[in-house]
């Protein structure tokens, strides 16, 4: 059932991409220094430039949905404390929160890649320093959605789970955490769209994702424009489809109840 | 020491600069029923709050069928077996199934199989006299459903005192008699509870006891008979007048 309602969707984004890809065409018209014959699908060396291209499609994924799954337990692990009463355990967020938000993604990226193998001695592959890094950076940003989340849950509700003996545990898996994952679920999706889009930094260690593949064809065909060109566009593909596939999720959730 | 079931003695509670409660002493029988009232802001609330400690008083005692009431984990048990409670808000779960309401408590705290637990909401539900609904979420229901669904959630785990905490003040008011009617019936059976709440008819039908709070301080306690025929305080007679006028 899943499966046949995201094919009905599929044809209607499309649609919807249709004037876009059609207007970046019509530029082509426009000048005379557009070389498409380098993705032309209609030759045999640029069918296999394309397929290049939209191979790294696989890793771009797998680095944004692999950090994105860790990072939401992470920014979870750290929301919690941040809603103690006590002093120590929210101080502990605030340190966590403050430092991991100054560092800059590609900065943190160089570091978890060069830096870590030699702090920790551990060997590390460019596809978890990549997925690390993404990670610890976006628990950051999970962590103060989470804390929002949960924070806008009525008190009633916590009183409510005391007043039938619901230890803390309980409380938060069965009352508080429904309904505060219901509420971010929008902020979550714009968390994974920033996520795929972020990954493109990962191309500076190596990954063979999206971007990497683009720089790698640019420097073999020297055709800088149709090749980012394509990028551009596979991005926006991958990330509207993201957009219609959170909605839907969205749609279906609200569904559940008429709240 | 304290033979009553419910023992309070000489609490205060603060919050902040402000006291909410001011050496309050109460006794209350098991099969009691008591009716607080008294203008906003009088302490009421943080009074039955106190009991199950949503709040944490500062100062003097609670006892429920001997234990102390704090915040250790022998308290809390004495609490999980004894006390439950109902909210002026109803604070049912919105995102689970009126059953699930009903179920969660006797199958996390007190251990019970999924049947059991279901067993017991229906029996509940019947009683109230929602069986139908169970299946519906909360806001599918009205406000007089939503109360009454509260009230069994929390029969669910089996107490021996309820407390309601103003427990129709938010309804509309022809919903007001079928969450009375319902509590009422809870009275007959035997049921301790101390309820806080304006409404004065009920209060005298139902009551065996009378509290009036005012400014944090229990000013006066009677028998219903005595407490509305000759009320001794001053400020109690003012509080009658002006509640009964309409």
């Amino acid at each position: 059932m899943l499966i046949s309602r995201i094919g009905s969707l599929l044809p209607a984004c499309m649609r919807r991409l249709a004037p876009l890809v059609i207007a970046a065409f019509a530029l082509t018209g426009c000048t005379a220094n557009w070389g498409w014959y380098v993705v032309n699908p209609t030759t045999a060396s640029g069918q296999r430039n394309l397929w290049f291209l939209i191979d790294g499609l696989y890793y771009t994924i797998a680095l944004s949905v692999t950090a994105i799954l860790i990072s939401v337990i992470v920014g979870l692990i750290i929301a919690l404390p941040g809603l103690s009463k006590r002093r120590t355990p929210r101080a502990i967020n605030r340190v966590y929160v403050e430092l991991v938000r100054a560092v800059p993604i590609l900065v943190l990226i160089l570091w978890v890649y060069y830096g870590l193998p030699q702090v920790a001695d551990i060997s590390i592959s460019v596809f978890w320093a990549g997925v690390l890094a993404l990670a610890i950076s976006d628990s950051a940003f999970q962590a103060e959605i989470f804390r929002a989340g949960i924070q806008s849950i009525d008190r009633g509700q916590y009183e409510a789970s005391q007043s039938i003996s619901l230890n803390y545990r309980d409380t938060m898996r069965f009352v508080i955490l429904p309904q505060a994952i219901k509420r971010i679920l929008p902020a979550l999706g714009n968390q994974l769209v920033y996520m795929l889009k972020m990954s493109s930094l990962v191309s500076v260690i190596g990954m063979q994702e999206l971007t990497r593949r683009a720089n790698e064809l640019v420097v073999t065909e020297y055709r800088p424009l149709e090749i980012y060109t394509i990028l551009v566009l596979e991005y926006l593909v991958l990330i509207l489809l993201v957009s219609f596939a959170v909605r839907w999720l969205e749609n279906r959730m609200m569904a559940g109840d008429t709240r | 020491m304290t033979k009553s079931f419910i023992s309070v003695t000489n609490v205060s509670k603060f919050f902040g600069e402000f006291q909410a409660l001011k050496n309050v002493s109460l006794d209350i029988e098991l099969g009691q029923k008591v009716v607080i009232c008294g203008p906003s802001g009088s302490g009421k609330s943080t009074l039955i709050r106190c009991l199950n400690q949503l709040e944490q008083h500062q100062s003097g005692t609670i006892a429920i069928d001997g234990v102390q009431i704090d915040s250790s984990p022998v308290a809390r048990d004495a609490l999980r077996n004894n006390v439950g409670m109902v909210f002026q808000q109803f604070n049912l779960f919105p995102h689970l199934s009126i059953l699930d309401n009903l179920t969660l408590g006797p199958m996390r705290a007190r251990g019970m199989t999924r049947e059991q637990a279901v067993e017991l909401a229906t029996y509940y539900l019947d009683r109230v006299k929602i069986p139908e609904q169970m299946d519906k979420f909360p806001n599918q229901l009205s406000g007089g459903q939503q109360q009454r669904v509260a009230i069994a959630r929390a029969l669910c785990m089996e107490p021996k005192i309820m407390l309601f905490d103003e427990p129709t003040s938010a309804l509309d008011p022809e919903m007001i008699a079928e969450v009375l009617e319902v509590i009422e019936e809870l009275a007959e059976s035997g049921m301790t509870m101390i309820c806080v709440t304006h409404e004065m008819g009920f209060a005298q039908h139902v009551a065996d006891q009378m509290v009036f709070m005012d400014h944090g301080e229990i000013v006066e306690m009677a028998p219903p008979k005595d407490f509305f025929s000759k009320p001794k305080s001053k400020r109690c007679q003012l509080f009658l007048q002006q509640i009964l006028r309409h």
